[in-house]
């Protein structure tokens, strides 16, 4: 899919960065969301940073002292990409005079990425780096249902969505309990959070219990929501028979595996298939048949459209993740916050380009007096973005509006 | 013992000076305990060492134990009282015969002093830390579990200072539907439950496998799941101590006979591992992976090498079980670099390969990042951690592929009859190991129940080596030494997964600790 009147040639890109560097990057806000209010000392000045310059140079351990500092460096790199590390026991960029012992990463945000590279399997529409308005409500499946687990089970608030610039999705979550996580804890998360397993060499990739646990009950229902538009519609998962043999694979009980087999045959499209499936496990239920498939249709659902962590980023204290507002570098989209509220107005092809952004810039200026003092991004359509970027941003303050009263007063004391 | 046995090495083999006054040291009150006030006795030097070996060998037991069962099952529990009941740690299991109240306080007394003596020998590095608290933490989950007595475990818990409050009824009721969806009991039995509200972060090994229902930052742990709580307590409590006393060891080390006890002590008992193997670096050539991938490559790593060959990529995973796997077996940093590039370059150009790619090898050899000397990933870790995923093909063939399939692809390779169905048998009751060591004896024409069991890649490797060249090992060094199982007392008769190279003709290496006694300078 082509980006219509966006048009984004990437070796424009070196021109361009510095610009986009220059005059829209949004660092006030950036920087408010990194300090965390300064209510712990170093929380920005041990922050590790990385940045991949152009013909992939990748520099890690950077660090910054302000976001002066921060500014000026950035501008003066002008990084393809930058990624964002741990809050380290010492200044990163000082990392080479501390033995290594001693500098080691202590807190970061709870990470989550999701890449559609992972569902290859299961869409049909496209595959790799490529998504459509096919196979993109998966994304829109998986925000909501990490989105409510994060929030509901565990009793997260700060969680800020972020749109990759390609092909996935990736979530920060902020609250200090979840910075402060141990790699057990991180790891524990994330597996409670995963339910499709396994790897080239397993087909069944979801197997349920009879009973099943509440956090993934409410996942089918989201599922359950747009499953009839995505699967049976978009994809037309059960349309030939290449694609219901392999649907029919995850079945357990072979027997009954053949006798749907032959119900496809009788039926030519996915829905009155899809209907076949449903009834057939009703009637089973019913009687109490085919034990292993009991609930051979929330398993389907789930393996199509739960969502997959890349598990590993989201595991180490230390992992890097890049950072909100890249912009990406193949297709010159900007990473983007998304407002899990509103995911399905979220077009990740109408997301603001560098090229796009910057022509609207220069219109302003021809048209525009040059006096008014506006952030210029303020004038482009980034603002939207920031705009959400800056509601995230506003309930985060309030979490340490309180810790900082509690500080000032106990300097009154004395 | 009670306490100071008058021996040889008098007055100057006293661990800990007598305390014993002024503090109130609760540990002996209960067969149980986090071992947080240390020994105040004094021993003897044999003694000393006494304990520690009865402690290596449970530890051992333990350890064992979860390689071949699942941890807290029927044959578990079974299989680690069974052995248990050979040592003197019997005393504290239950269901064991009346003790006296005094043979109940000696038993006490070693459990403390043995473990004490061990987080002195364990503590010197990050490996011997983690094997110690996983072992440890295997052990004291065994113990809880097998104290059914319900005030015994309230006891328990009171000594600890450990309180947690039941949730009330009402709350319970609101919630009912979902604790018993959680827990994967009726919802009548629910009723019948006492709950208890904590923070996810102590429940990690629940939440993790999904066993407790979570609201709002809190799991709602039922009492018979309590013991994963006190794990997470007992973990961080253990790892604090073990972190201080490593600080606190080059203090100790004046001492110039507890110090090579203690290395010995370490040194024989890391359980199964490859890492102190020494490599005959430079043994393999790239060109030599295919021919010798064919013959003498475990599953696994039969099938990594046949993804990279078709995909001419691996994804993370792969790259990191099969690429150390290769350094294991001998393939110099030079050789590695060589073999993967002429595979990846075929689906991108050598400027990719090198930016992107040869860091990781590098890595892996030690010549990037933090310089660590990474070692071959063991048959639990491919079992246990790094599940594969969408995209990737590493892991345990006979864990993590399909049956269907698995038995297709060892039809291909002429596997069948009696092989083939003792292998599907193994794949039944989980005993993935057991299912390699088949194959292993299929492929090489052994008579089944032969080999020793296959525990490690590396050893597979080795062994088939040994089965083709007449013992004459290629990557030859590898002494297998801690390979070796730590008790004497593990069962020969029935194959088990923990290798028992009774053959190699190096037996005596094992439980040499009468050597070390005496080679302990006495007065």
């Amino acid at each position: 899919m082509t980006d219509g009147k966006n048009s984004y040639d990437a070796s424009s890109l070196p021109d361009l960065l510095p610009i986009y560097y220059k005059r829209l990057f949004p660092y006030s806000p950036y920087y408010r969301w990194l300090n965390y209010g300064g209510v712990f000392k170093n929380y920005f000045t041990h922050r590790e940073f990385s940045f991949t310059l152009k013909d992939d140079v990748y520099i890690r351990y950077q660090s910054f002292s302000d976001q002066q500092d921060l500014e000026k460096e950035i501008q003066k790199r002008c990084p393809y990409k930058i990624d964002i590390g741990a809050i380290f026991t010492h200044r990163p960029k000082d990392h080479k005079t501390i033995k290594a012992a001693a500098f080691q990463a202590q807190e970061k945000e709870l990470v989550f990425d999701i890449d559609m590279t992972d569902y290859d399997d299961v869409r049909r529409c496209c595959s790799g780096a490529d998504i459509c308005e096919k196979c993109w409500p998966l994304m829109q499946i998986a925000i909501k249902i990490i989105d409510r687990a994060l929030r509901d089970d565990f009793g997260f608030e700060h969680l800020l969505w972020v749109y990759s610039g390609r092909r996935g999705v990736h979530c920060w979550v902020c609250d200090e309990v979840a910075r402060k996580l141990s790699q057990d804890g991180r790891t524990a998360v994330a597996e409670y959070l995963s339910v499709v397993k396994g790897g080239e060499n397993q087909t069944r990739k979801v197997v349920l219990d009879d009973r099943i646990h509440p956090s993934i009950g409410c996942a089918i229902n989201v599922i359950r929501g747009r499953f009839s538009d995505y699967a049976l519609s978009k994809q037309d998962f059960l349309g030939n028979e290449e694609k219901y043999t392999k649907v029919l694979q995850l079945v357990p009980d072979e027997e009954f595996r053949e006798a749907l087999s032959g119900y496809m045959q009788n039926f030519g499209k996915s829905n009155h298939r899809w209907l076949v499936f449903i009834e057939k496990q009703k009637e089973i239920l019913d009687k109490g048949a085919f034990k292993k498939s009991q609930n051979m249709v929330e398993e389907i659902m789930l393996q199509y459209c739960y969502p997959r962590l890349d598990v590993n980023v989201s595991k180490g204290v230390n992992h890097l993740l890049k950072s909100p507002f890249c912009v990406h570098p193949k297709t010159g989209r900007v990473c983007v916050p998304i407002d899990p509220e509103n995911v399905d107005s979220f077009d990740p092809f109408k997301v603001p380009t560098i090229s796009g952004l910057i022509e609207e810039l220069n219109k302003f200026e021809t048209t525009e007096e040059q006096g008014k003092r506006m952030k210029d991004y303020r004038r482009t359509s980034l603002n939207e973005s920031i705009q959400i970027f800056e509601k995230f941003l506003k309930k985060l303050e309030g979490s340490w509006k309180g810790r900082l009263q509690e500080q000032s007063d106990m300097k009154m004391e004395f | 013992m009670e306490i100071a046995k008058p021996s040889r090495n008098k007055g100057r083999s006293r661990i800990v000076r007598n305390l014993n006054n002024g503090i109130q040291d609760l540990s002996s009150e209960h067969n149980l305990q986090f071992y947080s006030i240390p020994p105040v006795e004094t021993i003897s030097l044999q003694e000393f060492e006494e304990y520690a070996v009865e402690r290596l060998k449970v530890l051992k037991v333990i350890e064992t134990a979860g390689a071949k069962y699942v941890k807290g099952s029927e044959k578990y529990n079974d299989h680690v009282e069974l052995e248990i009941r050979k040592t003197p740690f019997k005393r504290l299991l239950k269901h064991s015969d009346i003790v006296s109240e005094s043979d109940l306080h000696k038993a006490r007394q070693l459990d403390k002093i043995s473990h004490f003596i061990l987080r002195l020998a364990y503590c010197r590095s990050e490996e011997l830390r983690r094997w110690f608290l996983q072992q440890e933490l295997d052990f004291f989950r065994f113990r809880f579990q097998c104290e059914t007595n319900l005030s015994e475990r309230k006891k328990f818990l009171e000594i600890n200072k450990l309180k947690y409050e039941p949730i009330s009824d009402t709350e319970k009721n609101s919630v009912q539907e979902q604790l018993a969806q959680a827990g994967k009991v009726d919802a009548g039995r629910v009723n019948t439950l006492e709950y208890f509200k904590v923070p996810f972060t102590e429940a990690l090994d629940l939440v993790r496998a999904r066993r407790v229902y979570l609201h709002q930052g809190s799991a709602y742990v039922p009492y018979e799941e309590m013991v994963s709580i006190l794990l997470s307590v007992y973990r961080t409590k253990l790892s604090q101590a073990l972190a201080v006393t490593s600080r606190a060891l080059p203090h100790l080390e004046e001492d110039d006979r507890l110090l090579p006890m203690l290395c010995g002590l370490s040194k024989r008992y890391l359980g199964q591992d490859y890492s102190n193997r020494k490599i005959n670096v430079g043994q393999i050539t790239a060109d030599m992976i295919e021919m010798l991938s064919k013959k003498s490559f475990p599953l696994c790593m039969q099938h990594l090498h046949q993804a990279l060959r078709q995909n001419h990529h691996l994804r993370h995973g792969g790259r990191m079980q099969y690429g150390l796997f290769l350094k294991g077996i001998g393939l110099s940093l030079d050789e590695a670099l060589k073999f993967w590039r002429s595979e990846f370059t075929k689906i991108m150009d050598g400027d990719k390969f090198d930016k992107q790619y040869a860091y990781n090898i590098r890595h892996n050899y030690g010549k990037e990042g933090k310089r660590a000397d990474y070692t071959p990933y063991s048959c639990m870790k491919i079992i246990m951690s790094n599940v594969p995923g969408t995209g990737d093909y590493h892991g345990c063939p006979f864990r993590h592929m399909d049956a269907d399939l698995l038995k297709q692809k060892l039809r291909a390779q002429n596997i069948g009859g009696e092989y083939l169905d003792k292998i599907m048998i193994d794949l039944k009751g989980n005993h993935y190991q057991l299912a390699c060591t088949h194959y292993f004896e299929a492929v090489h024409h052994l008579s089944l129940d032969t080999h020793n069991g296959i525990n490690h890649p590396s050893q597979y490797f080795d062994d088939s080596q040994k089965e083709l060249n007449g013992n004459k090992l290629v990557s030859s060094g590898g002494t297998n030494r801690s390979l070796r199982p730590a008790s004497q007392n593990t069962p020969k008769s029935k194959p088990s997964q923990v290798s028992q190279h009774s053959d190699s003709g190096e037996m005596e290496d094992d439980f040499d600790f009468e050597a070390a006694v005496h080679s302990i300078p006495q007065e």
